[in-house]
């Protein structure tokens, strides 16, 4: 059984973990998360402690950036919208252990355009946090530590959650991915080494940095240290924000959220996730076993897995940046296809093209978008084939 | 320099760090298709055809945009990466409107070559049967048509980064992306220069210049009327390229030849007018001296130079605060047709109207210069029409000409005289070390000194290059130049420019007189040459010209007998008040906005 923590949502003294890592080396810094196993809480993850090692090598003597991924746009996950809303000042020194750590002077929050709301308030804490001497110039008192850090706001693109395309949207060019490499840890914004951490990664600093690497890695599994924040939504009598350790079953969650007796599927990481069916509620979600950025939404068996396939692709064809072809022509090829079936025009030959399309999507698109477009479709076609053939 | 090994398709190589897998590919001539790649641009990494396996690496990789690393396995081919290859090809043709045999890209297209190296044979995909998105035929000179566009976004950064001027870019987004210009105005609405190149670098149809070729048809047919056309220096080095010949190969008699059998009354040759705006523009740039060194008058210096007519535009846009210190000499072409229905039709007792002028140009730019209001007199234009290299060569095919198998005959006279002087016009520099070589003899009554006239520092290929030539022992008339040293720049590829001239603009750059060509490589890389346009053609295109150059017996436009004939029997002498008339021009002030 997997514990339910309360990690990310305690309150922390501000300033109390970012004083206990000023007294560090930043390379003892960078060792304590690495030791900590703390991965990308994004959905990649990415090791965060080998991301700041990076950053920091390649800045040596060169200005770096730092930057926090507020762009929470996977569909079904509002987690750091909640955890921006009541841990700002957290996330904050997190941030600025992160740039102590790595050699960075300047930063960002870019926070989701959609998230407009919290502007005030977090304009407000980074006031408050400078006033207090814990942000800005001589952090702490120690006159040649300096981090400037500002709030800039997406304009809606989800695609924009993806790192690079984060950074070309802060240097305000098109909101389109890069090549990589360069990794942004080595050219990232404005060229500086440049690091880019999910708002939940964030949060799980200052406890690192507090308790020590060792202790973080007591939660979860062995591949997958600590805990996550899922945002549940969907069948269940109890959606919203709950963090477990890595490693609960599906099973598990759906009983802790009081899913719906009849569950027919669980759609885990959202649009660009994996659809799950009975067969697979007693795997685990951690990083060896399903991943997910956080998003978990229920299906019950009145629930038209047609429709939900139908749905992740019209969004897809609507976000892709739409600058390489397999990503661009080849959503809107999969709604076309998808869109034969609801016409009475699809067969099994459809959805064999559609998983050729599917192949060179995931093999040979530019970013991460376009490569997991195909894992909602794959997966729901493989568990309910009848569902969409009869659609 | 560090090394790496690498195998590709099993066979070991050894590859310098830093390259990418087609870079290293490309060197030891491994085959991978390429589209949105290419050498003269930033690498985006975008059309995803030159997608190869890398073992250890759960994707495909792009061999444009990835660099190798030591030990890298490479597969360029197998079923992974030949399968998701032709999907992409069938995904791109797919929403193609594919009237590939009345497309002016047939044969030529690389998207069709494509499909046909990837054996497609059906499309799974609804088509784009129709045009769906209306064509922008408002340029003077290209037409563009989206719905052949397969955004590989070429034209985007031929644009942006070759020539600094960005009038494209890429407009909505996902699958309703297409390329246009700021708030997807029509192109005669935004900033353009018509240099051409975005049509150069354009894979498909979706970019092709406007034709004038059936107009010169019917003019070579129409009876009563005297057809006289010039060709420009850049022609005779690039036309045997799209008749097989390897680039390089110098076509001049060849082209005579074909053009007679075509019908054409007179060919004449644009390197006549080339040592004209030589005479002109050198003493132009005398009397700019003299004023700032002996009148101590506020002259424009540095002068630039103004043969190139997507340049002329650019400074229109860019620095209009500068145009003063723009040449007011016309391009040769201009000069080229004033003289024509002027100079040429009196000699041959020929009233303007009977004359048909037409110019074959290695440029799009030159279609919009000739229908300048400025450049005709009484009603008719000087130039009726400026044909593409491509444009010539088309009509050679249409006549059943093959170039190949000419004799060669000499351009008729006068118009067709001309000297080595004038045959560099066609490479970045030509025109600079042209006016050196007259604008040092004309003061110093000797020759300038570079060994064989060829002034090396201003040859190649760097985007900006420079020379100085220190005047010592002049002749009486000119003494005041008495310990100048002539600073002169050259610049071509309009960003390069810009550069240039914001430099100007601060004051901070030391220099005279400054060449400038709007394309990379100067007119033998124009928007209106053979395609696909690439580096190692531009060198070989230059070499051809210096070639020629150095093998004529006149290489200096003073020495060249017609040019001095005109002078005394029509216009008198440089920059005189005919010159002036005819062959100097004023510019229009034109803004970004």
């Amino acid at each position: 059984m997997a514990r339910k923590i309360d990690l990310v949502f305690s309150d922390l003294e501000p300033g109390l973990a970012l004083k206990k890592a000023l007294a560090m080396k930043p390379e003892a810094l960078i060792d304590t998360i690495k030791e900590s196993k703390l991965r990308g809480r994004g959905g990649a993850g990415f090791s965060t402690g080998m991301k700041w090692e990076a950053a920091r090598r390649s800045a040596a003597g060169k200005e770096a950036c730092f930057i926090c991924n507020a762009d929470e746009g996977e569909p079904g996950t509002f987690k750091d919208k909640r955890i921006l809303e009541l841990q700002t000042s957290k996330v904050i020194e997190g941030m600025v252990i992160g740039a102590r750590a790595v050699g960075a002077t300047r930063g960002f929050i870019y926070l989701r355009g959609e998230y407009n709301y919290l502007k005030p308030s977090i304009l407000a804490k980074l006031a408050e946090l400078e006033k207090l001497g814990l942000l800005g110039k001589a952090i702490c008192g120690e006159k040649d530590f300096c981090f400037d850090l500002e709030l800039r706001l997406g304009s809606g693109a989800y695609v924009c959650g993806e790192e690079t395309a984060l950074i070309e949207s802060l240097e305000s060019r098109r909101g389109e991915p890069r090549n990589k490499p360069p990794f942004p840890t080595d050219h990232g914004f404005l060229g500086m080494p440049t690091v880019v951490n999910n708002v939940e990664t964030l949060a799980f600093i200052p406890h690192i940095v507090l308790h020590g690497g060792e202790w973080f890695q007591e939660f979860g599994t062995k591949a997958s240290a600590g805990s996550k924040l899922f945002s549940v939504s969907g069948d269940c009598a109890k959606p919203g924000i709950y963090e477990f350790e890595y490693g609960i079953t599906i099973r598990q969650l759906l009983r802790e959220v009081e899913a719906d007796a009849d569950t027919k599927a669980v759609q885990i990481g959202g649009a660009s996730g994996f659809c799950a069916s009975a067969d697979d509620f007693d795997k685990a979600i951690a990083f060896e076993g399903i991943p997910t950025g956080g998003s978990i939404i229920v299906f019950n068996q009145s629930r038209s897995m047609f429709k939900v396939l139908k749905n992740f692709v019209e969004f897809f064809q609507e976000e892709s940046c739409g600058q390489c072809t397999p990503c661009r022509e080849g959503c809107s090829r999969m709604l076309e296809g998808i869109l034969k079936f609801e016409e009475g025009k699809g067969n099994s030959k459809t959805i064999t093209d559609l998983l050729e399309l599917a192949e060179t999507m995931s093999l040979a698109s530019k970013c991460g978008f376009g490569q997991s477009v195909p894992n909602s479709f794959r997966t729901i076609v493989s568990k309910f084939r009848d569902e969409i053939l009869s659609a | 320099m560090n090394q790496l090994n690498v195998t590709v398709n099993g066979i070991a190589y050894r590859a310098e760090a830093g390259d990418t897998i087609l870079e290293l590919c490309r060197r030891e001539g491994i085959h991978v298709p390429t589209l949105c790649d290419h050498p003269d641009l930033r690498t985006k990494g975008i059309c995803r055809i030159c997608v190869v396996e890398v073992k250890g690496y759960r994707t495909l990789q792009a061999a444009c945009s990835t660099p190798l690393a030591e030990g890298m396995e490479i597969a360029t081919s197998g079923d992974k990466v030949r399968r998701a290859r032709k999907t992409i090809v069938e995904l791109l043709l797919a929403n193609h409107y594919t009237d590939c045999t009345v497309c002016p890209k047939n044969l030529s297209c690389e998207l069709q070559s494509l499909a046909n190296e990837y054996g497609l044979t059906e499309l799974r995909w609804k088509e784009r049967r129709e045009r769906i998105i209306p064509r922008d035929l408002s340029s003077p000179v290209f037409v563009r048509d989206n719905n052949k566009c397969i955004l590989c976004q070429r034209c985007i950064r031929a644009c942006q980064d070759l020539q600094g001027v960005g009038a494209l870019a890429n407009l909505w987004k996902g699958d309703r992306t297409i390329i246009g210009s700021a708030f997807n105005r029509p192109i005669s609405d935004i900033v353009c220069i018509n240099c051409g190149q975005c049509v150069a670098h354009c894979p498909t149809g979706a970019l092709h210049e406007k034709y004038s070729v059936e107009d010169v048809w019917k003019a070579v047919d129409e009876p009563g009327k005297v057809v006289a056309i010039q060709t420009a220096p850049a022609i005779r080095a690039a036309l045997g390229e799209e008749f097989g010949l390897p680039p390089g190969t110098r076509v001049t008699g060849r082209m005579v030849t074909a053009l007679k059998m075509m019908g054409f009354d007179y060919v004449f040759d644009t390197q006549f007018a080339a040592d004209l705006t030589i005479m002109e523009e050198a003493t132009e740039l005398l009397t700019r001296l003299k004023g700032a060194l002996v009148d101590k008058k506020h002259t424009h210096l540095p002068m630039t130079t103004s043969c190139s007519p997507g340049w002329i535009k650019f400074q229109e846009h860019f620095f209009p605060e500068l145009l003063p210190h723009l040449s007011t000499c016309k391009s040769p072409q201009q000069m080229f047709g004033a003289l024509l229905k002027t100079y040429w039709a009196e000699r041959m007792k020929l009233s303007p109207e009977q004359i048909y002028s037409v110019s074959v140009m290695p440029c799009t730019a030159k279609k919009f210069e000739a229908s300048r209001p400025e450049m005709g007199r009484e009603g008719y234009a000087d130039v009726d029409f400026a044909l593409t290299t491509r444009e010539l060569a088309a009509m050679i095919k249409q006549a059943g000409i093959d170039l190949t198998n000419l004799p060669d005959t000499p351009f008729d006279n006068p118009l067709g005289d001309s000297t080595g002087a004038a045959t560099i016009f066609a490479a970045t520099g030509g025109v600079m070390e042209a006016a050196l070589r007259t604008a040092y003899e004309v003061v110093t009554g000797r020759e300038v000194p570079f060994e064989h006239l060829d002034i090396k520092p201003l040859r190649g290929f760097e985007g900006v290059r420079e020379a100085a030539v220190p005047f010592a022992g002049l002749k009486p008339e000119y003494s005041w130049l008495e310990g100048v040293t002539l600073k002169v720049l050259v610049a071509h590829g309009t960003a390069n420019a810009k550069t240039v001239m914001q430099a100007v603009k601060a004051g901070t750059l030391d220099a005279h007189f400054i060449e400038i060509m709007t394309c990379p490589g100067g007119c033998l890389g124009g928007g209106g040459q053979p395609l696909p346009i690439t580096p190692e053609k531009r060198v070989a295109r230059a070499r051809a010209i210096y070639e020629e150059d150095a093998a004529l017996k006149l290489r200096k436009s003073h020495e060249n007998p017609a040019v001095a004939k005109l002078y005394a029997d029509f216009l008198g002498k440089p920059n005189s008040h005919k010159a002036h008339e005819l062959l100097h021009t004023k510019y229009t002030p034109r803004g970004r906005y």
